[in-house]
């Protein structure tokens, strides 16, 4: 059970090696955590992440047990049974949904399968997940939901329009989940950051208003203390991605980047 | 949002056979209550909403059969919850059953000659009062609020102001019925292993029915008081200790915002029931008149930042220097004295929508130290706590999971939104754990499980009651869930 604080017991991690996931694991780990779950593709890069959270629960005296859980974006036939298994487990106060893939624009427009792949990660396979996730909370009656978008969902732009269509879809649905989840006691949180410095942009230029896995961390501890619905990485990005949405198209498409 | 296969009345039949329908849940959409009316919950500080059935049984069948049917559903039980007036989530349980106990409402019976009442567990002690006052009756316990039930002051053993002469609640209970998770109706009597198990037990041995309570005889529905200004914490200690057993009734309400020298600076006010020649002269016709003023309630939708170090603080210098350097003999209205906050309805509202915690413990009589210390930290913290309230309790209760304890007792309320308020209370609760002392749960809503066994050294008798009892968890809590009761 969440405290007063909104301080997590439980966490459930869907993308366990996605750096702003751990990020997320790190700020939330407190004594109170009593169990941590990495769900993802098998690989020793998940494993060595569960290491490291052990490492970081008994620096903090946490007894919190941290376990790593098979999960592919790409197999919805599975999630049903891989997921249930986690909540037959016990209560899970926190879902964290922080996989994703960038693609690589150029490349992906012209191969229509790795497009169609992305889609199929970034938004079908968080579709079916939270789904799952989400009736899981509803039974318990309590519990947050986190779902990683991105300011790309905002409006769609020529240099990634490919990410920015899936997040854009999974952004919808999120908002909409919340709404349906409204009054269950189950808590939907849309986090839109900005270009985020990790693995998945590496090699890029950071784009204006470059934020870090730990500002996401901190922003998503803050925004389930508060119970909000969506939160920005940096703040500032709201009435910046305001202005930009109600900018003339003929002017949209010509900015840089 | 459905996920379930639909067909159209008027659409034309279908050859192919329906796909099976798989599991019941599957088939109900994300937002379709299941059974019974699904509401999200809090306590009276607001935080951590979750949602449950509730169901609000009128008579003992209907509480019966509810029971029953948590029982048949088997996952995630049922508590019983009363007006709500715990501040954590003590009447709370995340996707199971919340068993309305308000609906159990009637006054049994009033043995005036024995001075005792039998009421169900729904009854308010507000309604306790307006019936009982003009009997020249009084509740033996009354904490800070009328607005709690009878069920919820057995669960939670309360306390009130007269805790160092009377002890709480459940030492005036002759009997009570309990509805336990078998479905069976017990009578219970104190000494029992369950009553005390039940005493203090935060609904977590069943759903309390009906209580016979033993009655303070009064004259009338007046208060005389005493109040005088303390400049500083030690003065105020030491003129507790030599003079509370001299008043059945005595509080203190201590500026935690002062600091320096001033720090714990405090209005003590004591008292007792008035005797008619004590009362103004427009009372004397109507001594036993019990009419509690009413002012419009707190608004809904305040923002959360009203109650920050700089109003709180004004707030306090203010109270504390208005009440008179020393007072004696006021005649004071019954409402005024106990409950000043019942007057706003819905006065929780002012902490807006972060909501707060309540955050109360027990310290030694030995230990004031202990007390200095937490005082201390909180003023050097500037916390914007009003209304902190110090008091001294008087011999241990019988209930295992009671929270008094010989010792002085420190309350205050904290906005929850503060920054970094969760690690700077944990300081604070180590400091209490330290010395033997504890929290009380019905005020919890976030303290560490680790620290429950050292506060209440009776919770693995508690558990394996408990366990004997209601092996399935009919009866279970989102308190119980957080701290693992």
């Amino acid at each position: 059970m969440k405290d007063a604080f909104g301080t997590p017991q439980s966490l459930l991690v869907l993308g366990g090696t996605s750096e702003i996931a751990l990020a997320t694991v790190r700020r939330l780990l407190t004594r109170r955590t009593r169990t941590v779950w990495l769900a993802g593709r098998p690989s020793p890069r998940l494993d060595e992440a569960a290491e490291q959270l052990r490492a970081r629960a008994a620096e903090q005296g946490a007894e919190a047990r941290v376990h790593t859980v098979p999960f592919d974006a790409l197999a919805p036939d599975d999630h049903e049974e891989v997921l249930g298994k986690v909540f037959a487990e016990g209560d899970i106060d926190l879902v964290l949904l922080a996989f994703g893939v960038l693609g690589d624009q150029q490349r992906d427009e012209a191969d229509p399968r790795a497009a169609e792949r992305l889609a199929r990660t970034n938004y079908a396979g968080a579709v079916s997940s939270s789904l799952v996730c989400a009736r899981a909370l509803r039974t318990q009656g309590h519990g947050s939901l986190v779902v990683l978008s991105s300011v790309a969902a905002e409006r769609p732009r020529r240099a990634n329009f490919l990410y920015g269509s899936s997040k854009a879809g999974l952004d919808a649905f999120a908002h909409g989940l919340g709404d349906a989840l409204h009054g269950t006691g189950v808590h939907v949180l849309v986090v839109r950051p900005g270009f985020v410095a990790t693995r998945m942009t590496e090699g890029m230029e950071p784009a204006p208003f470059a934020t870090t896995p730990e500002a996401v961390a901190e922003a998503v501890a803050h925004g389930v203390r508060r119970r909000a619905r969506t939160v920005w990485v940096p703040g500032v990005l709201r009435p910046v991605m305001s202005v930009l949405r109600h900018l003339p198209h003929a002017v949209f498409r010509r900015l840089p980047g | 949002m459905s996920v379930s296969h639909q067909q159209s009345p008027r659409g034309p039949a279908r050859t192919a056979p329906l796909p099976e329908p798989q599991r019941p849940s599957e088939q109900a959409g994300l937002s379709e209550p299941e059974r019974g009316r699904t509401r999200l919950l809090t306590g009276w500080g607001r935080t951590a909403p979750t949602g449950a059935r509730v169901h609000r049984p009128r008579t003992v069948e209907e509480a019966v059969a509810a029971v029953d049917a948590v029982r048949e559903r088997g996952a995630r039980g049922s508590i019983p919850r009363g007006l709500g007036r715990a501040y954590g989530d003590a009447a709370q349980n995340a996707g199971g059953t919340v068993l309305d106990a308000t609906g159990l409402d009637r006054i049994r019976a009033i043995d005036l000659e024995a001075s005792t009442v039998t009421c169900e567990a729904g009854v308010s002690l507000h309604r306790l009062m307006e019936v009982l006052l003009p009997l020249g009756r009084f509740v033996p316990v009354t904490p800070g609020t009328r607005y709690v039930t009878v069920g919820g002051a057995v669960g939670a053993d309360i306390h009130g102001k007269n805790h160092h002469v009377s002890g709480s609640f459940s030492r005036h209970v002759v009997s009570l019925e309990l509805l336990t998770a078998d479905g069976r109706v017990r009578t219970l009597a104190p000494g029992d292993p369950l009553f005390d198990a039940t005493a203090g037990g935060m609904g977590l041995t069943g759903l309390v029915l009906s209580v016979t309570l033993r009655l303070l005889p009064v004259e009338t529905s007046w208060m005389t008081v005493d109040t005088e200004r303390l400049p500083d914490l030690d003065t105020l200690l030491s003129r507790m200790t030599e003079s509370d057993h001299r008043y059945r009734y005595s509080v203190a309400w201590i500026d935690l915002l002062a600091r320096g020298p001033a720090a714990g600076r405090a209005v003590l006010t004591r008292g007792d029931h008035a005797p008619p020649a004590a009362l103004p002269r427009h009372a004397r016709r109507a001594p036993l008149a019990f009419r509690p003023p009413r002012l419009p309630p707190a608004p809904r939708g305040l923002p959360s930042g009203l109650l920050r170090t700089s109003t709180v603080g004004a707030f306090n210098r203010l109270w504390y220097h208005k009440a008179p350097r020393s007072r004696t003999g006021e005649p004071q209205r019954l409402a005024s004295f106990f409950h000043p906050l019942d007057g706003v309805g819905h006065w929780n509202r002012i902490y807006g929508s972060a909501g707060f915690v309540q955050w109360q413990c027990v310290v030694g009589h030995e230990h004031d130290d202990a007390l200095r210390r937490i005082v201390q930290r909180i003023s050097r913290r500037s916390c914007p706590s009003f209304l902190a309230v110090l008091k001294r309790f008087g011999a241990a209760d019988p209930g295992w999971l009671s929270f008094p304890r010989p010792g002085w007792t420190l309350a205050l309320d904290l906005p929850a939104g503060l920054p970094g308020l969760g690690a700077f209370l944990d300081t604070l609760d180590e400091e209490v754990a330290a010395v033997q002392g504890r929290l009380y749960l019905a005020k919890d809503a976030r303290m560490r499980p680790e620290l429950l066994p050292v506060m209440y050294p009776e919770l693995e008798r508690f558990r394996a009651l408990r366990a004997e009892l209601d092996p399935h968890g009919v009866f279970t809590s989102d308190l119980a869930r957080r701290l693992g009761i």
